[in-house]
């Protein structure tokens, strides 16, 4: 499976201009202010919103290209998307929540592959619960199980620590890192905490009024963010240049 | 206890809410998630039978349906006989008048379904028709009841617009609420009296739903 290739391009209702790339069992994370559109990106690459312009593309599948007029719908891009509020369907159980994802697989084989998935992530036992009554990080739990119940060809995370206390987030943090590594799909995380960035992403892309102005790594950008807006929204304080 | 008009009554709540419930979905559907022209002038009109005086709707559907009317004469052709004065006027009549009971509670329920849960069904494989069967129509489902109720209700209720519409032909166009008023003009106070208890009964089962799924909105069905 190859990497993810990202270029979007927007003048209006808000402008975009985001380039990015991230490659198989990556994390590249999208670090910038409250509405500077991180969240957009992550719709348009899964087609929950179109750009004007612009190209997605995963290995030799092109799900968006504005010049070839190419726009493939969200249901057929193979996208595991786990919600900052993590949108889980309060009518169905966890496992309904799960199974729901798996439109592909046989459905006869859905409640046995969903059982895996709940088991991999350690919610078993609320197989049977409803969301309304799960805590935070348990219903992210169940978001990113139904995230991987698409078998995804990209994982798109926006926030996914915010509504959970700091006790549960640093061990949630270690799962969504050995995550990263068992699926070997190219995730992208949108977060606006540096140090959620930096431990889990192994480059960081730096967007502001939705603009792409900086991306690198961690520590190449922690030495040298190259400019002062790119060293305040990392958190750096007063930086020379 | 003129229980053909009870039966009438039923019948024309029955087909009213039946064939009220596709339309409603749809128009709600529309205005809770869609962005169109002439949005704003759709939703006044979905409102308008509510605030209009029910004699002045009776009014013009008598002049539009007349068979003297181009649109009266043209359908009376199609049906075979006028719609005036008829079970089928009547029913025409009620649809109209139930419309914002019907729509109102269904849109409101639609617009209740956060836009990331309509996404999340999107991004699970789902189609936009897959996701309306198995997210949206659930969700909004306390919504569709009341929606029922309240036109099952107010239709039993329905006084101005039926008698202007449909007269007062027993077996045909004589439903509770007319019989009642009958009654009271031939000083059968025991028969209204009756009437009118049923009337209250069944407008109280209604309210007890609509209440029952207002509070169901508020406990935890959303995230």
């Amino acid at each position: 499976m190859g990497g993810l290739d990202v270029r979007l391009l927007q003048s209006g209702p808000f402008a975009l201009d985001v380039s990015l790339c991230c490659a198989p069992g990556e994390v590249v994370a999208l670090l910038g202010a409250s509405g500077s559109g991180k969240t957009t990106t992550l719709k348009a690459i899964a087609g929950l919103m179109r750009p004007q312009g612009g190209r997605v593309t995963l290995d030799n599948e092109t799900w968006f290209d504005s010049d070839a007029g190419i726009f493939v719908r969200p249901e057929a891009r193979r996208v595991g998307f786990v919600f900052q509020d993590y949108a889980l369907f309060p009518h169905l159980t966890v496992l309904g929540n799960v199974t729901l994802a798996m439109g592909h697989v046989e459905a006869s084989q859905r409640a046995e592959r969903g059982a895996e998935i709940l088991a991999r992530v350690d919610i078993s036992p609320l197989a049977g619960r409803r969301p309304d009554g799960l805590s935070g990080g348990e219903r992210q739990r169940v978001a990113i199980a139904r995230a991987l119940a698409r078998d995804p060809k990209v994982l798109l995370l926006d926030e996914p620590f915010s509504a959970i206390d700091r006790p549960a987030r640093q061990r949630l943090k270690e799962e969504v890192r050995s995550l990263a590594l068992s699926v070997s799909v190219p995730i992208v995380l949108v977060t606006h905490d540096i140090d959620e960035a930096a431990a889990l992403a192994s480059r960081l892309v730096i967007i502001d009024a939705g603009r792409t102005i900086a991306s690198g790594t961690p520590h190449d950008l922690m030495t040298a963010p190259g400019s002062a807006r790119v060293a305040e929204i990392m958190g750096l304080g007063s930086v020379r240049f | 206890m003129d229980w053909t008009a009870f039966w009438l009554s039923l019948k024309l709540a029955f087909w009213t809410a039946l064939l009220l419930l596709p339309l409603a979905i749809a128009t709600g559907r529309a205005l809770a998630f869609k962005r169109f022209r002439g949005k704003s002038f759709l939703e006044a009109l979905v409102l308008l039978p509510m605030v209009l005086p029910p004699t002045v709707l009776g009014f013009y559907l008598l002049t539009v349906l007349s068979p003297t009317s181009v649109i009266g004469g043209g359908l009376a052709g199609v049906f075979g006989s006028p719609l005036v004065f008829s079970f089928a006027g009547i029913l025409v009549a009620s649809l109209l008048v139930n419309i914002p009971f019907a729509v109102q509670p269904i849109a409101r329920a639609f617009e209740s379904i956060p836009e990331t849960i309509r996404e999340a069904g999107f991004v699970s494989g789902l189609t936009p028709f897959e996701t309306f069967k198995k997210i949206e129509l659930p969700l909004a489902w306390p919504g569709i009841v009341t929606a029922l109720a309240m036109v099952f209700a107010h239709t039993l209720g329905e006084f101005g617009v039926v008698l202007m519409m449909g007269g007062n032909i027993p077996g045909e166009t004589r439903t509770m609420s007319i019989a009642v008023y009958d009654s009271v003009q031939g000083f059968r106070f025991s028969d209204a009296g009756l009437m009118s208890g049923v009337l209250v009964v069944i407008a109280a089962l209604a309210v007890t739903i609509v209440l029952a799924m207002s509070r169901r909105y508020g406990t935890g069905r959303r995230p």
